[in-house]
């Protein structure tokens, strides 16, 4: 390619730094979209390096409690597609943050494939994490993400067996996200030791960055994952702290220290 | 066969797939192996002949309803008599399969989702059989209504979740079924109640419950010496449907009539008719028509039958929907209400009240036949569990 895209470029530039990124993840309208725009400002002040956002979804097969509630209020607050990419124009006006949008198929579909990747090129989405669309079924929309460079992010998951990890790895686009463990988001204890295995297998087997992420809740979970990977998703952690606090004042300052925390405990592993 | 549906990928049509978290990827390419390969054992068929046979009661009856054919005076009517399975509707020919499937898989717990409790009921039992370790995922709501099920599957040594997520119903309780699954899914054999998920399970429960259309073909031909004009089943997600469909398809003699739910009536929303008034999209797995906002927001379905209470539809069905070989009708709460009633009466048979849908487009469809027409129609379930609900609907209060 002849230009980078913002993925490639942000992680370069953080390998340069031998840096782990910090990716945090928020619901697009959790409270509701205007203040999902001051929370993305905030996440990127505070050191986030790339930015997922979850698309709402009225039934989100793959996640725990806190991220199903967030897509319930999303919902409540008139939370649609086409707000969310509404909502990353906006954003985009003001922040070159790699924007990365997460969630379920259905929505995307009826919004109509096409009509969906031209709208996502034009508003500054950088890339498209669809849980419940395996490679297998992407035939219908990926050739279009690729034409337009927006990246298409493949999951692994410690299920995966080698050799399907080998040939998804090959195809990779953006980054890979590897699903710390057999759960729904936000789930039960990571074991790092044995993520750590998966990941520098992997490793092994492409050259496009590995995220981390579902079930990293603290700084120390970000820290011991961060060690080894080049990516780590902070999602319902960070959720939790946008149900606690809401649209009172004390929102996004809760947020910037939790984000600062995080990115201070990443930083310092290179130091 | 010259109708060949679904293709190796799991696609019927534009329709089915295997749309799920990587983490069930490789689950689901592990029983769609082990299904291939059980397909071709003879031993798998005998065994799952066996207890259809000593266990379950089959075949069902197949019988003529001659006081509801003469009051109706068109085309004869024929029932089969799924009701008279043990467990008391057709879902076990289903359970049976796959609880065989998953021993040969060497898994020792399952999982199910239920809505009104039958296929909960039905997985419990054939867990109980082979003893092994059952929970089973129900709405909160549908609790509520269907205290005698949840019962009946604790005394079954079943574990019922109740699941308070999303509307607290049958869509919801898939859900959390999903998510337990991925959780736990190195141990756990998940079994789907009916024809929708992701492939391999809408042909899993389609070959499973095709049983009935072959045993209903076979009798039709002994007592007639010929096929049905019009095959009739109800469709929630349309595992009865498509059971008596299937054997059928390429008989093309053969109207396949499908009857979808359409609650308080299409045009005030209330209603769970996925293929009469919903549109295509993507849920638990698979492509199919669905009940959905603009957005692709699932919306809630209704019916007076909580099995047939669910905003999606087996993608087999969409499919026939779009090829136009089979067509598919709704009937609303009322009119199934009606139907339940006059089988009642004329026949001394109490249908569920799914299957009262499929018997209400019979009493529509009867008279503007001829009587040399034959209509074959699945009574997929008996009535006993809707009692509560019946009496209710007319103004009694039971104890």
């Amino acid at each position: 390619m002849a230009t980078m895209s913002r993925i490639e470029a942000t992680f370069a530039a953080l390998r340069q730094r031998q840096e782990t990124a910090l990716i945090p993840f928020i619901t697009a309208g959790d409270p509701d979209l205007k203040v999902a725009a001051e929370i993305i400002l905030t996440l990127v002040d505070a050191g986030a390096d790339l930015i997922e956002l979850g698309v709402p979804f009225s039934d989100p097969m793959a996640d725990g409690p806190t991220i199903q509630a967030s897509s319930e209020r999303a919902l409540a607050a008139g939370t649609t597609l086409s707000g969310v990419l509404q909502l990353v124009a906006e954003v985009r006006k003001k922040t070159a943050v790699p924007l990365i949008l997460m969630g379920y198929y259905n929505p995307v579909f009826c919004y109509g494939v096409e009509r969906f990747v031209r709208d996502a090129v034009a508003a500054g989405v950088d890339g498209l994490l669809l849980v419940d669309l395996p490679p297998e079924e992407a035939a219908e929309i990926s050739p279009l993400l690729h034409e337009s460079g927006v990246a298409l992010i493949t999951l692994l998951a410690p299920t995966t067996p080698r050799e399907r990890m080998q040939r998804l790895a090959a195809v990779a686009e953006g980054y890979l996200y590897y699903v710390s463990m057999t759960g729904v988001t936000g789930g039960q204890k990571i074991s790092p030791e044995d993520i750590r295995l998966a990941v520098d297998d992997l490793k092994g087997m492409t050259n496009v960055p590995v995220g981390v992420g579902f079930g990293i809740t603290t700084v120390a979970d970000a820290c011991a994952v961060g060690t080894f990977a080049d990516g780590v998703v902070v999602g319902s952690a960070l959720v939790k702290i946008i149900e606690k606090y809401g649209k009172s004042e004390e929102l996004l300052p809760e947020v910037a220290k939790f984000v600062a925390e995080l990115k201070g405990g990443l930083t310092a592993l290179t130091s | 066969m010259n109708y060949q549906y679904p293709d190796e990928r799991g696609h019927f049509g534009q329709y089915g797939g295997r749309y799920v978290a990587e983490t069930l990827m490789p689950a689901l390419l592990e029983l769609e192996q082990a299904y291939a390969e059980a397909r071709q054992d003879p031993e798998f068929q005998r065994e799952i002949d066996y207890y259809l046979k000593h266990y379950v009661g089959r075949p069902s009856p197949l019988y003529f309803a001659e006081r509801l054919t003469n009051e109706l005076g068109g085309a004869k009517i024929y029932l089969k008599r799924e009701d008279l399975n043990h467990t008391g509707a057709h879902k076990v020919n289903n359970t049976v399969g796959q609880i065989l499937l998953a021993r040969r898989m060497g898994k020792k717990k399952v999982i199910a989702e239920t809505g009104a409790g039958q296929h909960g009921v039905a997985t419990a039992t054939v867990a109980a059989l082979f003893g092994m370790e059952c929970e089973v995922f129900m709405g909160k709501e549908d609790i509520r209504r269907q205290s005698l099920n949840v019962y009946r599957m604790k005394l079954l040594g079943a574990k019922v979740i109740e699941v308070t997520s999303g509307t607290a119903t049958l869509k919801d309780a898939m859900n959390d079924a999903l998510r337990h699954w991925v959780t736990h899914v190195r141990d756990t054999f998940y079994v789907i109640g009916t024809v929708a998920g992701p492939h391999p399970y809408p042909l899993l429960v389609r070959d499973f419950q095709s049983v009935i259309g072959i045993e209903a073909k076979q009798q039709l031909q002994e007592a007639e010496g010929c096929l049905p004009d019009v095959a009739v089943a109800c469709i929630g997600g349309g595992s009865n449907a498509m059971g008596l469909f299937y054997p059928f398809i390429d008989d093309l003699s053969v109207q396949l009539l499908g009857v979808e739910a359409a609650g308080f009536g299409v045009a005030t929303g209330k209603h769970a008719a996925s293929i009469s008034a919903g549109s295509p999209g993507v849920l638990h797995g698979n492509k199919t028509y669905l009940l959905q906002d603009d957005d692709g927001q699932i919306q809630h379905a209704h019916s007076i039958s909580a099995g047939l209470d669910y905003p999606g539809v087996g993608p087999e069905h969409a499919h026939l929907n779009d090829i136009e070989r089979a067509q598919y009708v709704s009937v609303t709460d009322d009119e199934a209400l009606h139907a339940f009633h006059q089988l009642t009466r004329l026949e001394g048979i109490i249908p569920a009240l799914e299957s009262a849908h499929a018997i209400a487009q019979v009493i529509k469809l009867a008279p503007t036949l001829g009587a040399d027409k034959i209509i074959l129609v699945n009574l997929s379930g008996r009535g006993d569990k809707d009692i509560h609900t019946v009496a209710e609907s007319s103004g009694v209060e039971l104890l």
